[in-house]
């Protein structure tokens, strides 16, 4: 456990001695700040409107702010994922560092969940960037924050998902540019697949559809806690560094 | 401390190394000896668990590589050949981690820190990000990483390279300083650097045992005769180079004499000795009791260099007949 914690810091240092991590979270930050104001902008106005009408049409914040913006929020990070895994590997087979680590008395386990739990507290704290923003629908409503809460807990379980994928892409390589192309394509992928799906619901679309990390975010942004996927998320985080694990000792006996 | 039987190791195409066996004992400083792409750093590595054996066992402490890899890691300090630094780090803080990773408690990491940066002398440069630091200077914090948790067997590819002459000198003599409670294997090609550091000396090329012998006794064995270089020239010109080679062959103790290039009316030989004789004296009175002049009489001596390049450029079925005579010892 504690050799999990050494490595995981400081992988954490190499990520914040760097100015990626700051930009991340910038970009990040600026990005979610615009989609919050258009669609606050627009939940005002719609609520102005309602009332000049008279009518009392039911405005609620979840509904019609947050929901939106955590979708949005899950696309963003899709996006993001590349760059924070590109280097996880691909940076110490090219330095050769992966020779001390792989030679020290650690497991690969070890070295696989340090460096994905490092990889996980970056992406929690560009996902907390967001949070500014949140606590202003706080200030001045009285948003339900139960379903906030899942929002955010299916942002980070996806984000676990890709991270551990992106983990294993980056064994495969010594550069970092492949590991993030190629990382970045697969995120695509799933994301393109979401939308066609989305329309599809013939043949392999529902098989496609259940195996896509992205759709099963759906029901986290309308803050429904589903078991059924938490439970695929978890399994997804599981099969992927597992396949990191195996392309590490292939490593070995490959290189 | 070590024990390698048999070891072979394949890469996709090449037989890097191929059916190696030797011993080392507890306490001892081996060199292991051989030219580019010989299999050194190969042979290394399956001994730190970094790669896995094709065939053959290897056993480090009484552990086996494949079979028991953590208690291996835990017993072995290594400097791989790049040594495996973290360039955004600073230097103390580095050094932490691999004290922490290789499991020093807590309460004792801060002082071993020190100790090798003392005795690796990198004390001054302790708060510098390893990535500003020169070639040398990583090359000693990766020694001084190597030696943090003070493990009973240190392995380190190449620990020399890079460093400047008077750190060269200071590093065999930590090297040397830290044989006896350490059982160090360092690779070199660099032949002075065994005669310096090492007891016992292990050359391989192409990926095969060579030799494996003492350093003194290699160097005896092979360096018994005496080869000298030999100037004659006639005062009253028209030498017959013949004449003098058949003159220079009867000298009681030499074995071969070799007529060279000679210039303006010189004739230039080399001679050499049969094992442990001394000819020069012979040789001169020889010279001159002929009535020709000497001009020059130099040992020129089988440097340890020739004899390695003898060793690793032998054919392979001489390479096998000496690795063979040399397990026998
Ligand atoms: N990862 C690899 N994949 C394929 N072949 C390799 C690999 N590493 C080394 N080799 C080959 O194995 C052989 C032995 O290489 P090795 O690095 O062990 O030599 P070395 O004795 O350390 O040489 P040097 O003195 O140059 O460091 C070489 O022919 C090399 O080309
Ligand atoms: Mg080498």
């Amino acid at each position: 456990m504690s050799h999990i914690w050494i490595i995981c810091r400081r992988e954490l240092k190499s990520y914040f001695a760097s100015p990626i991590a700051y930009l991340l979270m910038a970009f990040f930050g600026l990005i979610f700040g615009f989609g919050f104001f258009t669609a606050t902008r627009d939940f005002v106005r719609f609520s102005f409107q309602a009332q000049m009408m008279g009518r009392s049409m039911p405005m609620n914040v979840n509904e019609q702010v947050i929901r939106p913006l955590l979708g949005f929020a899950s696309t963003v990070a899709l996006f993001l994922v590349p760059m924070i895994t590109m280097r996880l590997f691909a940076e110490e087979k090219k330095t050769g560092t992966i020779e001390l680590l792989m030679t020290s008395p650690v497991s690969d386990l070890q070295i696989i969940l340090g460096k994905w739990l490092a990889s996980m507290w970056l992406y929690a704290c560009i996902l907390a960037m967001s949070a500014i923003n949140v606590a202003l629908l706080f200030a001045f409503g009285k948003p339900d924050w139960k379903p906030i809460l899942v929002g955010y807990l299916g942002l980070l379980l996806q984000g676990g998902c890709l991270l551990s994928i992106g983990a294993f892409i980056s064994t495969t390589t010594k550069n970092q540019i492949i590991s993030g192309g190629v990382t970045f394509f697969v995120c695509l992928l799933l994301w393109l697949l979401s939308w066609f799906t989305a329309f599809d619901t013939t043949g392999a679309a529902p098989v496609i559809n259940y195996l896509s990390i992205v759709t099963h975010f759906e029901n986290f942004g309308k803050g429904v806690l589903d078991s059924k996927d938490v439970i695929f998320y978890l399994s997804m985080i599981f099969f992927g560094l597992f396949i990191t694990a195996r392309s590490m000792e292939s490593l070995r006996w490959r290189a | 401390m070590i024990k390698v039987e048999g070891l072979t190791k394949r890469y996709a195409r090449t037989v890097a190394v191929d059916n190696i066996s030797f011993e080392v004992e507890k306490g001892q400083i081996v060199g292991f000896l051989g030219p580019n792409g010989a299999g050194k750093t190969t042979t290394m590595r399956v001994l730190t668990c970094f790669l896995p054996p094709t065939s053959g066992s290897a056993n480090v402490a009484g552990f086996d590589v494949l079979e028991n890899p953590l208690e291996v890691k835990k017993r072995i300090g290594y400097l791989p050949e790049t040594p495996p630094l973290y360039t955004e780090m600073e230097v103390a803080e580095y050094l932490t981690f691999v004290g922490r990773l290789k499991g020093i408690a807590a309460g004792d990491i801060a002082r071993r820190v020190n100790e090798v940066a003392e005795r690796c002398a990198i004390a001054d440069v302790k708060t510098k990000l390893i990535g500003k630091l020169s070639k040398g200077y990583r090359q000693r914090v990766g020694l001084a990483q190597a030696i943090i948790h003070n493990p009973d067997v240190l392995i380190l590819d190449e620990p020399t390279s890079g460093l400047d002459p008077k750190q060269i000198i200071e590093t065999r003599e930590l090297i040397r300083s830290l044989a006896g409670d350490h059982t160090i294997i360092l690779s070199t090609h660099i032949l002075s650097e065994v005669e310096h550091s090492c007891e016992r000396v292990i050359i391989i090329s192409q990926g095969k045992l060579v030799a494996i012998d003492s350093v003194a006794n290699l160097t005896n064995r092979l360096r018994g005769s005496e080869a000298v270089a030999l100037e004659v020239e006639s005062p009253n010109g028209g030498l017959n180079p013949a004449e003098v080679q058949q003159r220079l062959e009867q000298v009681s103790g030499v074995s071969r004499v070799l007529a060279k290039e000679g210039r303006n009316g010189r004739l230039s030989f080399e001679v050499e000795s049969l094992q442990g004789r001394h000819i020069r004296p012979e040789l001169a009175r020889a010279v001159v009791g002929a009535g020709w002049n000497l001009n020059e009489l130099r040992p020129v001596g089988l440097s340890l260099e020739d004899i390695f390049l003898q060793l690793t450029a032998a054919e392979k079925k001489d390479a096998a007949a000496i690795a063979g005579k040399g397990e026998n010892q």
